[in-house]
């Protein structure tokens, strides 16, 4: 009855997982496809001896970590504010949130670069406001590939955090109002220790996918921004260094075993 | 009173910062001007461009055709093996099973992307098949990811429904599938629905994985927009943005009325 789910999932999630390894061992040869078969460790070899790899996975991990602490800072007040919202109001908020991931990603990237770019939508307002005489370098920069990310993971933070909201007792922080706390003061002694694991989960529900991006780093980093995903890119389709791209793929995996299996213990507490 | 004024003001800076952007991308869409994002008039010129554009229409087609196929299966694969994990009990390879149907839902797509051309080039050398890279390629890697998403939705949707009522069925003398079809898959039907949606917007909505997998044949929507949105911006990217944001509010306007629960007679 599972027989045909088993063997999909053989075929097309744990062989593509072996081939991972396998493709990271072999070596790299001109031929079609572009490989031969071995036990080297070229591969892995090349990621420790070249710093310039292990800046893409530091790099790529500091973007990432920037991103979701961002995130978070973004989603804690909307999400308190969806959350405390009459029910009717609330599901117009929820669908206000969800509704830009039905939109197309690519689409948002495409509406930030028309904002951004040096006679984008943004430097001519500033222009025409005689903030600036020549347009300021916004697109293109860590600044633009930051705002890219948060604008496309921010609801991924935001919803763990709201269904966190919503089991918790309001009556605890109308006990701490009516004690005379201030509303920061609630914020930091009640709502932010009780919703502190759903804020972890929102973190690492971004972190993951961020920590491998490749199109916004892609679309509207600085060339210098040389991310993990973006070089793995890179090695595979300009290099064509089948066995780089493999053995980088394997060490990304690897770093992210630890926030996977972080995120699903969390996952499973709630 | 003071509380909460804070909360709203930055949870309206949060919704400004999500939909500015799109708000202005569809506006401009309009506007006659060549240069995109500015102001020169109204017209429908950029929307005959893209209707013209045969490289993007075509693109569009096939992007369609692939989510559609690619979202069927992930409903069949991850709908079977969402039931087998909220009803089969600990069968045998449980552990194995659930890490693998859920592993594309953490996995970075890079690796994804990379892992599944490996295996279809391996396939193809060893058997033949699958004969080159393009739609199919796509839409097998599409439907893999789909039936990740599908299989948690499902088992979530299982998770609170009764198993009593097949076993009420059952016991009545149903056979297991006249059990299944009339009592399981009606109660999964809406969890169904939803995962073949969410499965349908994945599909349409990827270029990573995409271009791993695909070849020359196979550009899908995603792929041109990304090359399009490389060269440099045009008013046809306001265009294609205006027709799928104003298309998917109006498919949820619909799907609202259609599922609005009617006052009960008498």
């Amino acid at each position: 009855m599972l027989a045909p789910v088993w063997a999909w999932l053989l075929v097309l999630v744990a062989a593509p997982a072996a081939a991972l390894v396998v493709i990271a061992l072999a070596e790299a040869d001109s031929g079609i496809p572009p490989f031969r078969l071995a036990l080297s460790p070229t591969g892995f070899a090349t990621l420790v001896e070249d710093a310039y790899y292990l800046d893409a996975v530091l790099t790529a991990l500091r973007v990432a970590v920037t991103t979701s602490a961002c995130c978070l800072l973004v989603a804690y007040p909307m999400a308190i504010g969806i959350a405390r919202a009459a029910p009717r109001r609330r599901v117009l908020l929820l669908v206000l949130l969800m509704l830009p991931f039905w939109t197309g990603f690519l689409l948002r990237v495409g509406a930030w670069i028309g904002l951004l770019r040096d006679e984008g939508w943004i430097n001519r307002l500033l222009m025409a406001a005689g903030i600036t005489d020549a347009p300021l370098p916004l697109l293109y920069s860590e600044g633009a590939m930051l705002v890219g990310m948060v604008h496309a993971y921010l609801p991924f933070a935001v919803l763990p955090l709201f269904a966190a909201l919503l089991r918790l007792d309001p009556a605890l922080g109308e006990a701490a109002a009516d004690l005379g706390a201030r509303p920061a003061t609630i914020f930091f002694t009640v709502t932010l220790p009780v919703t502190a694991p759903d804020a972890a989960a929102g973190f690492l529900l971004v972190f993951i996918p961020a920590a491998g991006e490749f199109v916004i780093p892609e679309l509207m980093g600085p060339p210098e921004a040389q991310l993990v995903g973006r070089v793995l890119w890179q090695e595979f389709f300009q290099n064509r260094d089948w066995p780089v791209a493999a053995a980088l793929a394997v060490a990304l995996l690897a770093l992210l075993l630890v926030p996977i299996r972080l995120f699903q213990r969390l996952g499973a507490r709630a | 009173m003071r509380r909460g004024r804070f909360t709203g003001a930055a949870m309206a800076a949060g919704f400004v910062f999500l939909w500015l952007p799109i708000l202005l991308l569809v506006g401009y869409a309009f506007s006659a001007d060549r240069i995109p994002f500015q102001w020169g008039g109204f017209s429908l010129r950029w929307f005959a461009a893209l209707a013209g554009n045969e490289r993007i229409v075509e693109a569009a087609g096939l992007s369609l055709r692939i989510a559609a196929g690619a979202a069927t299966l992930a409903v069949l694969l991850g709908g079977a093996a969402g039931w087998a994990l909220a009803r089969f009990g600990r069968f045998r390879g449980r552990a194995l099973f659930g890490m693998l149907i859920g592993a594309p839902l953490v996995l970075p797509e890079v690796v994804t992307g990379l892992s599944l051309l490996l295996v279809f080039v391996a396939l193809e050398g060893a058997t033949g098949w699958p004969q080159g890279r393009g739609a199919l390629t796509v839409l097998l890697a599409h439907a893999t990811l789909g039936a990740a998403f599908v299989a948690v939705v499902v088992q979530a949707r299982l998770a609170e429904t009764d198993r009593s009522l097949e076993e009420a069925a059952m016991d009545l003398g149903a056979t297991p599938f006249t059990a299944f079809r009339t009592i399981t898959l009606p109660l999964i039907a809406p969890a169904l629905g939803a995962g073949w949606l969410l499965a349908f917007t994945l599909s349409l909505d990827d270029v990573v994985i995409a271009s791993f997998v695909s070849g020359p044949a196979g550009t899908t929507l995603p792929m041109a927009l990304f090359a399009m949105l490389r060269r440099g911006l045009t008013p046809e990217v306001n265009a294609l943005g205006a027709v799928v944001v104003l298309g998917v509010g109006a498919m949820l306007a619909l799907a609202t009325l259609l599922l609005r629960p009617r006052p009960r007679g008498e």
